[in-house]
């Protein structure tokens, strides 16, 4: 990746070269919009993958409410409001970057993309303490639970639950941090310009449904 | 000065192998493993599929050896568990689901599409890595932690068992990952990648069958994922999420776990009917009758194989309302394969028959699918699957669809398209003796079975007694004829490899685009984009040199 981008050339604007058009595409924007259709086809899996264990939640709501409310209320809405905040803030810089990086304005994109991975990782410290928290109290799932302050029959299920889906949450800001930190990089080495900025739309993508199924397990967990 | 000329014309008449084409572009190994070409990563696809058949295979016949006998014969009854277990998983995840797709998907698709590879080679590569991977996992944890749960991993026993299931469970879930790629990949290959010419209602049927597939794969093996995830995270950190004890439900298990694993037979089954569209009209010699209408009813089954998930819990404590709903749904699957069967039958009707093999396998996929389909139906009512529910009768209804339907399409593909992929035909009379052993042979398998089933002999157990002890005897004596057929298809497909005769072109005559590229064809599948004027099944207007089947007889 690196010696063949080194070796392309740059343009009279500045940008590298974009790489060269697959052999099976016939011009730039069939390949560009295969890219983004491909991606939006993932991001369908995705929600598919959320939506098992949303499913799994909603059940288990209506076999004990009362523990699910008496767990929300040791959540900590604070810490999981500064996680929202942080989540969208971080949405909205990507948009910018996008917005940057689709004008050729590769510094500002990498700016701003850095900024998001920041960001990621301030959810992810906050998700830390909260967990530590969790450990701490013994609020944990199955067997291991033994919190004594959830006196309604079905605590242990709310954390598997919990600690399911915001770890499999997790586990998708670690992989979009990747991303972004991968193409912010490509934005610092230039490569992006009006015709050719597909990598920086699909992370961009990514991110956004990382957000988009905080958005869903925030109320569910945290204010319901 | 006419010499020359009368040089050419006494050129001997037959095909000439290409000098030139995609299997002898490269033949270094590294050629083969990181290839991007859509046709080696079929032909690399092809090779896992046939051991994961092998495999799988052997593992059916120590099965049936098994139950020669009513007491102990062969195995102890773990051992017995687990190669049931093995059985259904080698395969369902690695020959059954990727077989049509990843052989014939990826090396046709772009063929009849006009492209010259599918959207995103390097992760049609991945995908098939991925494969290897998962399956790698999935046996490593059958074979040393011994996985006894059946392929289904019903729940509070899978999360149990003294038997270490998390690698198998995280196997499936890497297979899942891989399916998903192939589907993605070709969802947006057909979207992308049609050459001009090639409008939605000129594609070939392959490829509307494929389609419809591959939205099933896109959209329910993520939930699979899950599942198998959860079950993996109970049974190493004790969750409790499908565990009664701890206030979990093992019916949700069941409802998860079939959301994927109904829509799932008809990510194995879909392809087969693609295939069969293709190979009818080529042996029919006639234009393939009502093609919109098996078009959308690929549709139409996968849209509705997602609403019939519950048929599988009509014992399991699901209420009266829910059960009649989806028997009454399942129902519907019934009606879009009829709506198939009869269009296929209509293609026949009054067409030129060439009785060759991959016809014999038509006639076989036709006869189990309407049998199996029919079973199916009969399943789908509430009150009969109260009485056969997890008998034989089960056990041969979706052997008839999954090994009748599903592998008559594979084989009818594999000999349609075999001088197409390596240039070589195979000798026909072996062909139809082996294709008549294996019809003969799953009969005498499987409808024992649904007698058995109906007399009350349930599935899965080491142990039977003797009064259905002749049904047994037969039912094995039919999967010993069955492997029999196989071994002699594996050896003259070897051998033909070789010293098959040169196929030429379009050694059938067929209509299909795939076979307007030479054979076997050249590494970019085509020198420039081609321009298809014609549709994909019209053969009223044949050209003189393709009016004849020259393939065998």
């Amino acid at each position: 990746m690196q010696s063949s981008a080194t070796a392309r050339k740059v343009t009279a604007e500045g940008w590298l070269e974009p790489p060269p058009l697959p052999h099976h595409y016939d011009t730039v924007e069939n390949h560009q919009s295969a890219l983004r259709f491909g991606m939006w086809l993932f991001l369908g899996t995705e929600v598919l993958l959320f939506a098992g264990i949303f499913v799994g939640y909603f059940v288990f709501r209506a076999y004990f409410p009362e523990s699910f409310e008496q767990a929300a209320r040791h959540l900590s809405v604070k810490l999981g409001t500064a996680n929202t905040l942080l989540l969208l803030t971080s949405s909205l810089t990507v948009a910018l970057a996008h917005h940057n990086a689709e004008r050729g304005k590769n510094r500002n994109a990498f700016w701003l993309l850095m900024a998001s991975v920041v960001m990621g990782a301030g959810f992810l410290c906050i998700k830390a303490v909260e967990y530590a928290e969790k450990f701490r109290e013994g609020a944990l799932p199955g067997k291991h639970f033994r919190f004594s302050e959830i006196t309604a029959p079905g605590g242990p299920i709310f954390y598997v639950v919990y600690f399911f889906s915001t770890g499999l949450h997790a586990i998708h800001v670690v992989i979009g941090m990747s991303l972004l930190t991968w193409v912010a990089v490509r934005c610092w080495r230039k490569e992006f310009s009006p015709g050719y900025y597909a990598p920086v739309e699909n992370a961009g993508l990514y991110w956004h449904l990382v957000d988009l199924v905080w958005i869903f397990l925030y109320p569910l967990l945290y204010l319901v | 000065m006419t010499a020359p000329i009368t040089t050419t014309s006494m050129a001997p008449a037959g095909p000439v192998f290409p000098k030139k084409h995609y299997l002898n572009d490269g033949t270094t190994v590294r050629s083969w493993l990181l290839t991007h070409d859509h046709k080696r990563i079929a032909i690399l696809y092809l090779i896992s599929v046939l051991i994961a058949l092998f495999l799988g295979g052997v593992f059916a016949m120590v099965i049936r050896l098994e139950l020669l006998t009513p007491g102990p014969t062969l195995i102890e009854a773990l051992t017995y568990n687990r190669m049931f277990t093995l059985h259904g998983l080698v395969m369902i995840f690695m020959f059954m689901i990727p077989a049509i797709p990843g052989v014939f998907g990826n090396f046709f698709l772009p063929i009849m599409l006009g492209a010259k590879d599918v959207a995103f080679p390097k992760w049609n590569l991945t995908s098939y890595y991925v494969y290897l991977a998962g399956s790698a996992l999935m046996l490593w944890g059958l074979i040393t932690g011994g996985a006894d749960t059946g392929w289904t991993f019903y729940t509070p026993y899978s999360t149990t068992t003294t038997t270490n299931i998390a690698p198998v469970m995280l196997g499936v879930f890497v297979i899942g990952f891989s399916s998903i790629l192939t589907g993605l990949n070709f969802i947006v290959t057909i979207h992308t990648l049609r050459a001009p010419g090639v409008t939605w209602f000129k594609m070939p049927l392959f490829v509307w069958s494929i389609y419809a597939t591959s939205i099933i794969q896109v959209l329910a093996t993520p939930v699979l994922g899950l599942t198998t995830l959860l079950v993996a995270a109970e049974h190493t950190f004790g969750f409790g999420f499908f565990d009664p004890a701890r206030g979990g439900d093992p019916i949700l298990f069941q409802h998860l776990f079939w959301f994927y694993s109904h829509p799932a037979v008809y990510i194995m089954v879909l392809p087969a009917m693609g295939v069969i569209s293709e190979t009818i009209c080529a042996y029919s010699r006639k234009n393939i009758f009502g093609y919109k209408m098996i078009a959308m009813s690929s549709l139409g089954i996968a849209f509705v194989g997602f609403f019939a998930w519950g048929h599988h819990l009509f014992t399991s404590g699901q209420s009266a309302f829910d059960a009649g709903a989806f028997g009454a749904i399942s129902m519907l699957v019934g009606v879009f394969t009829a709506i198939k069967v009869f269009n296929w039958v209509g293609t026949l009707y009054k067409g030129s028959i060439v009785f060759t093999a991959p016809f014999a396998y038509i006639c076989g996929f036709l006869f189990f699918l309407v049998f199996g389909g029919m079973t199916g139906v009969a399943l789908a009512t509430v009150s009969l699957d109260v009485h056969w529910q997890d008998t034989y009768f089960v056990v041969a209804h979706f052997h008839f669809i999954m090994v009748g339907a599903v592998m008559m399409g594979f084989l009818s593909g594999l000999h349609y398209w075999f001088p197409k992929m390596f240039g070589r035909k195979y000798p026909e009379n072996w062909a139809l003796l082996a294709a008549g052993l294996i019809v003969l042979g799953f009969n005498a398998t499987f409808i024992p079975q649904f007698l058995l089933g109906n007399a009350g002999m349930p599935r899965r157990y080491y142990e039977y007694p003797e009064r259905f002890a002749a049904l047994n005897v037969a039912s094995t004596a039919g999967a010993s004829l069955l492997a029999f057929g196989f071994v002699i298809i594996a050896i003259y497909l070897a051998v033909s490899l070789k010293y098959g005769e040169v196929a030429g072109r379009n050694p059938w005559g067929s209509r299909g685009y795939e076979w307007d590229v030479p054979s076997p064809p050249p590494t970019e599948n085509f020198d420039q984009v081609p321009v298809f004027t014609r549709g994909p099944h019209e053969y009223q207007d044949i050209p003189e040199e393709l009016a004849k089947v020259g393939h065998a007889i």
